[in-house]
């Protein structure tokens, strides 16, 4: 099996209200210096796949067809490095 | 006019729709459960309002990927009218019958009131009720209906005279004061290429009838069944 993350964020010039609701609510708090945030989607796969090369395909054609919008986000997939034993 | 409904899990306009379409075709429309695969034949097909799978994962994409949707994008292509209100135009934008995408609105509120809309394109199926540059009132009630698109498609819209409507003041002038989404030039509804898909986020189906307190949204179905017979 190989465990997966995705992170999928709004592409830069798209605006994120809940980014800049976030930055203003930080600085309410007394944070200071905090010039953006941005908020984006993290999901985990599992997948019963052991060769990594197929598995980044594959994974790619999931978020090109479902997990990402991309008229509107961008996303990166990361494969953990080592096998995870089930 | 042989038209039918899409039903999704989630759905919650499908039977207001439904009734606005009987009262004016005097014809029930078909009620399609999301998992059908075959369609029959159709004049007309509305994918409605609602919260269509919970609104998981983006609004309409789970939806978008759901077996109906594979005949639904089937008889667009074979240029069946597609009419999608709201939670169904997130759904059509999501499967790709119409451009751009729906954002959460930029004031980060669920607004539910009255707009006014500019009519800017009448040579359709569904806006040939109405003529170019009237104004109508319809309600709007949504969380994600900031439209977007990139400046080329953009650009390819206001061309090809592909927006429907636009949200404005009583008058018919577009300001900010009248965007009630943040939506980009006041978008409130837009065609697809050959004018046969429109989607908006108002609900024409929510002010069809007297009863409820106006008529505006009647044309849009009247001109439908004048347009298919």
């Amino acid at each position: 099996m190989l465990k997966a993350t995705v992170h999928v964020t709004l592409k830069p010039g798209v605006l994120d209200p809940q980014g800049k609701a976030v930055q203003h609510s930080l600085a309410a708090l007394g944070f200071g210096g905090v010039e953006q945030v941005r908020q984006g989607k993290y999901i985990e796969v599992d997948l019963a796949e052991t060769d990594r090369e197929r598995a980044h395909a594959t994974l790619d054609a999931m978020c090109r067809q479902l997990l990402a919008n991309t008229v509107i986000e961008n996303y990166a997939i990361d494969i953990a490095a080592a096998d995870i034993a089930e | 006019m042989r038209a039918a409904v899409i039903v999704f899990p989630g759905s919650n306009c499908d039977r207001d729709v439904a009734l606005a379409l009987r009262q004016v075709s005097g014809v029930e429309p078909r009620m399609i459960w999301h998992r059908e695969t075959d369609l029959p034949p159709l004049d007309l097909i509305v994918v409605p309002g609602g919260f269509s799978y919970g609104d998981y994962l983006r609004c309409g994409a789970i939806a978008a990927h759901s077996p109906v949707m594979r005949a639904v994008k089937q008889r667009a292509a074979a240029g069946v009218p597609i009419l999608g209100i709201c939670n169904g135009f997130q759904v059509l934008t999501e499967a790709g019958l119409l451009p751009g995408a729906l954002l959460r609105n930029a004031g980060l509120r669920f607004v539910c009131k009255d707009v006014f809309l500019r009519v800017e394109n009448d040579r359709t199926p569904f806006t040939r009720g109405y003529r170019s540059g009237q104004v109508v009132r319809m309600p709007i009630a949504h969380n994600e209906g900031n439209y977007f698109a990139d400046a080329e498609t953009h650009a390819r819209l206001e061309d090809e005279g592909r927006v429907a409507f636009r949200y404005c003041g009583a008058e018919g002038g577009i300001d900010e004061a009248s965007n009630p989404n943040g939506s980009l030039a006041g978008i409130a509804g837009i065609l697809d290429e050959r004018g046969r898909v429109l989607g908006l986020m108002p609900h024409p189906e929510r002010l069809a009838d007297p009863q409820l307190g106006g008529i505006d949204g009647r044309a849009m179905f009247e001109g439908l069944l004048a347009a298919v017979g």
